[in-house]
């Protein structure tokens, strides 16, 4: 049981955005708009003109359910659209459409890895709504002079994901996100990649105090961060005798911390009503038909890799953590030993991507597989391989090219056996040592002999020849 | 009833900016028309549903498809009506 | 210049239409009545040369129209009556638009209006009133007195206005012309610039209900950009024919009630006995909750329009002064670019929608609105129209009851619970008082437009109100 001494209390709300449909939530402008210019894809429905009216894009709809059943969550029968006013230069009609009552999902939950195991996180409600604009400022949000904006984003479909105050630490958020985007991305419906496509408001407070609510977090690794700081925050303000003020506080992500934004606009009295010019939605009969139609999930998917290729649950757990990275491993597992290639990929391929903050698309599977053959056929050794995915992720080439080039051929024979002898005789103290009962001795004998054959040896092999000689 | 500190936040949340003398002016007259309002008090509506949409449509939807209904506009066309553009952008005030 | 739309085809026929757009333009030019903001006088004589070369064979081909000041049109200026969408030119067309324009009518200029739809009378313009052709001193009526005014005065055979609370109705009485508010959802609003989304409809004006109908059914049905729009095939104009025979009409005391003038009440129930005359028979009615509706419409109207407004802030057209920072610009844009009408309505709708007064006015005003509409749906059990006066009085005068909102509130009385309901109403002509019109509301079932359309026609066939004209005009 997880003590959290500080009585930490996190609750996320997360927007997702459904970039994987083709047309924004309320109108027909093409979602596609990265790396256009500005103002490029909007209509008068998302810019909000005079006259304009929004329709609903059946596929979002589809997808919120999607999202909400793979939460285990409650799927609304009767859903509606409500206006929440209030004012930004991002949001054109100064208003949001979004959902208040009866949204289109509520009570479900996530099953995270948590500090003491496995931990249920409650999820409030996972709504439909749309996204506002993108401000441009001339450095700083309080020093520029100017404000651009872009309505390219604006009318994007978005869903908004509450989860009650259950993360008990930001390593817990971390991996609720982790899993959230996981999820997502399993269900095909939103490229976590792009810009923009997940954005998190953190509400976080310590010990049964106030919360303070974090605003302008756009990535996991951030989301982490601004939790850490806001606790030793808090702690401080508490030690100094103070009491934590319930505000909204904006995440400054280069200097990871989080400064207050206490602006006029404080006393938010959002006055939702229903959209009018948006009737309301009766999709009792959308669930059991979706449903069916959902993919196999993350948890589900982990349970299969262990039982249909023989792992162990660790390495499941890791390779099922990114659909691409599932993906992958079920190619190459189809096509040679699942156990083997779950070690080659969950432990020190994944290791290598993480250290060099890549992606499984860094990869190419071909040379993975290549990589397998070569050990099984043991043409190289353990550490050749090493050395091969290395290579690859920092200068490229592809296996047979880097073996070549760096000599990796797996050396052994007579070549093992003279390099033994000679390292014996190299390393009288070791020997010596050896046979007065260290057996930490062989250990540098076996470095000796590894280094005699440029690694290229069997480091089991080698140890054996050695035990050989010394009788 | 409405009184000025009612009045100053209303008109903040309408973002209206009002003159002392606007003030003035408008709340009486505001106060008047509420006190009209006011008729409603009168009906008995316990048990009485709101009426939200007044037929009773539901599940209207478009296509996940470009241009499906309404179509785009060029940059051109979205920017033609901005008092104030830049490199594409439509300019507004600094924020603080 | 009272050319009906047959007429005007003749007339077509034998010469063209540019030379009819060419006699409507110089009326305009020359009138005082000030029932345009916009004139296009380029785009609708290019227009017309281009029906007269092409030829089409659109219901309205060659007929100028006049829209309206609300209702977007591609490249021409859309005020809205307000100084806050100065200069605003919209880069797309209303649905009724490019029905109009795929009919082959031409669109002539934009009308007068009170400043987004708020009002009674059309004196809350940022362009000055409109005058009444009956009486230069008179009110139109408003919201769309300009449209009223310009066919009453013979610069247009047909305009469009939009009705959210009697703003169609209101100004056809007043100018003893036919003015049309559909049932909910059969026009779509997709363009129309929104002030009360669940109560409006935008509706024709003729000087008659034939062409009336010609209007209404050519920019009459569904389209897919506006999701309150209804999806039903019906050909109205099949509805005109000269017999009530059997017809059930319905009179509801309550709109004849304390502040009705005299006249209007006698001559409304002469027209009931009229048809009356000619087979039809009525009773009374009773409808219980019409004296809460009017406060009801104004809850309900002014909170969607303080969030329907909200967008007017100077950043993407319309109104910019100097700027300061974000939040303040916002507020000094919209205290220079709005009227006080439009600020006090967006003032009250605020606070109706707002923590602590919510339930208090705008869901209590919701639950009356249902109250309202069951009245309606228990006399048409029995009934299959009702008839009560459109206005409880004739034009007043120009500045008599501007400086008591309340008082112009109260005008309303009459035609807001039709919106509430939703169900259509057509208001036409049936008499005058002092040389003013007076006109009379035939209100149906929803979707029942043929019933009311054919009781219109019936009483126009067998009166003469409507070929009445304004002197001098």
């Amino acid at each position: 049981m997880y003590e959290n001494p500080d009585g930490v209390k996190i609750g996320l709300e997360v927007h997702v955005q459904l970039n994987k449909l083709k047309t924004k939530v309320f109108c027909g402008c093409s979602t596609d708009y990265h790396n256009d210019l500005p103002n490029s894809h909007v209509c008068p429905v998302c810019l909000g003109l005079p006259g304009s009216m929004p329709v609903i894009n059946r596929k979002a709809v589809e997808a919120a359910i999607k999202v909400g059943l793979a939460l285990n969550c409650r799927v609304e029968e009767h859903t509606q659209f409500y206006r929440k006013n209030y004012y930004y230069p991002d949001l054109p009609k100064g208003f949001q459409i979004t959902q208040y009552d009866f949204p289109i999902s509520s009570q479900g939950y996530v099953m995270i890895e948590g500090e003491d195991g496995e931990h249920k996180i409650r999820i409030t409600r996972a709504h439909m709504e749309e996204d506002p604009g993108r401000l441009v400022h001339e450095g700083t949000i309080d020093k520029s002079k100017y404000t651009l904006v872009d309505y390219n984003r604006s009318g994007m479909a978005l869903l908004e994901i509450v989860s009650e105050p259950d993360l008990r630490s930001p390593k817990e958020a971390r991996r609720y996100l982790d899993k959230l985007r996981n999820i997502l991305e399993y269900l095909d419906v939103f490229d976590g990649d792009l810009e923009g496509a997940l954005r998190v408001d953190a509400n976080i407070s310590i010990m049964g105090g106030q919360r303070a609510e974090v605003k302008n977090i756009s990535s996991h690794k951030g989301a982490e961060r601004a939790l850490l700081y806001e606790i030793v925050r808090q702690k401080n303000v508490v030690r100094r005798g103070g009491v934590v003020v319930q505000e909204t506080r904006h995440f400054d992500e280069a200097r990871e911390i989080t400064l207050s934004m206490r602006t006029k606009e404080e006393a938010h009295d959002y006055r939702y009503f229903p959209e009018p010019d948006l009737v309301p939605l009766k999709i009792s009969g959308w669930a059991p038909a979706i449903k069916e139609t959902l993919p196999e999930l993350p948890d589900a998917r982990r349970l299969r890799f262990v039982e249909q290729y023989g792992i162990i649950d660790e390495h499941a757990k890791a390779l099922t953590s990114e659909l691409k990275l599932a993906i992958f491993y079920e190619d190459i597992a189809k096509r040679t030993d699942p156990k083997t290639a779950a070690v080659w990929i969950a432990d020190v391929l994944k290791g290598e991507l993480n250290y060099r903050d890549l992606t499984i698309d860094a990869f190419r599977r071909e040379d993975m597989l290549k990589i397998l053959e070569l050990l099984t056929s043991k043409k190289i050794t353990e550490d050749g391989a090493v050395d091969i995915i290395r290579t690859i992720l920092d200068k490229g080439g592809t296996p047979e090219e880097i073996v070549k080039e760096k000599g990796l051929v797996k050396v052994e024979g007579d070549i093992v056996e003279t390099a033994a002898l000679d390292a014996i005789k190299e390393n009288p103290q070791a020997v010596a040592d050896y046979k007065a009962g260290k057996e930490k001795a062989l250990n540098s004998l076996v470095g000796a002999v590894m280094k005699k054959t440029k690694g290229r040896a069997d480091a089991r092999t080698v140890r054996e020849v050695l035990l050989r000689k010394l009788g | 009833m409405i009184t000025k500190k009612d009045l100053e936040h209303v008109a903040w949340l309408s973002r209206l900016e009002l003159s002392e003398e606007d003030k003035e002016k408008y709340a009486p007259r505001l106060n008047s028309i509420l006190d009209y309002f006011g008729e409603l008090d009168k009906v008995d509506t316990e048990g009485v549903e709101p009426t939200y949409h007044v037929l009773a449509l539901s599940n209207v939807f478009r296509e996940d498809e470009v241009n499906s209904p309404t179509k785009s506009l060029t940059q051109e066309e979205a920017l033609s009506n901005a008092p104030k553009k830049q490199d594409g952008f439509f300019k507004a005030p600094r924020m603080m | 210049m009272w050319q009906s739309i047959n007429e005007l085809k003749e007339r077509i026929h034998a010469d063209s239409s540019e030379e009819i757009v060419a006699e409507y333009l110089e009326r305009i030019g020359s009138s005082k009545l000030n029932a345009f903001i916009t004139v296009d006088r380029d785009g609708a004589i290019s227009r017309a040369r281009e029906i007269d070369s092409r030829g089409s064979d659109g219901a309205l081909a060659g007929i100028p129209v006049a829209i309206k000041d609300n209702i977007s049109t591609k490249g021409l200026l859309t005020t809205c009556a307000s100084n806050i969408l100065k200069g605003y030119v919209p880069p797309y067309d209303a649905h009724v638009i490019e029905r109009l324009k795929e009919a082959g009518a031409v669109i002539i200029g934009k009308t007068n209006m009170d400043e987004f739809a708020m009002g009674t009378s059309t004196e809350t313009s940022f362009y000055g009133p409109t005058k009444n052709p009956w009486g230069m001193d008179r009110v139109p009526g408003g919201s769309s007195g300009g449209s009223a005014a310009a066919v009453a005065g013979g610069e247009a055979p047909l305009s469009l206005g939009s009705d959210t609370g009697g703003s169609v109705r209101c100004p056809a009485s007043f100018c003893g012309i036919v003015g049309l508010k559909p049932t909910y959802g059969v026009i779509s609003r997709y363009g129309l610039i929104a002030y009360a989304n669940s109560l409006e409809q935008i509706g024709p004006f003729a000087t008659n209900v034939r062409d009336a109908a010609a209007l209404f059914d050519v920019v009459a049905g569904h389209d897919a950009r506006d999701s309150t729009s209804v999806d039903r095939e019906v050909d109205y104009s099949s509805a005109l024919q000269n017999d009530v025979r059997g017809l059930k009409i319905g009179v509801p005391q309550e709109y004849f009630g304390d502040g009705t003038d005299e006249r209007v009440e006698k001559t409304v129930r002469d027209a009931i006995h009229t048809l009356e005359d000619l087979g039809a028979s009525w009773t009374e009615v009773k409808m219980p909750h019409t004296k809460y509706a009017l406060a009801a419409y104004y809850v309900i109207a002014m909170s969607e329009a303080s969030s329907n407004l909200a967008r007017f802030d100077g950043m993407r057209y319309g109104l910019r002064t100097e700027d300061s920072d974000w939040h303040t610009t916002f507020s000094q844009v919209r205290a220079a670019g709005f009227g006080e009408e439009v600020k006090r309505r967006i003032l009250l709708g605020t606070f109706a929608l707002s923590a602590g007064y919510h339930d208090k006015y705008y869901l209590k005003a919701l639950r009356v609105r249902t109250l309202v509409k069951q009245d309606f749906d228990r006399a048409f059990r029995d009934v299959d129209v009702l008839i009560a006066p459109t206005m409880p009085y004739p034009a007043f005068r120009l500045g008599e009851k501007i400086g008591d909102p309340l008082s112009l509130y109260l005008a309303d009385v009459d035609t807001v619970p039709i919106n509430l309901a939703g169900v259509p109403s057509i208001s036409v002509p049936c008499g005058f008082s002092d040389g003013l019109p007076i006109g009379m509301q035939i209100i149906g079932k929803h979707f029942d437009e043929a019933s009311i359309l054919r009781a219109a026609y019936t009483f126009e066939e067998n009166t003469d109100f409507h070929t009445r004209r304004p002197e001098g005009m």
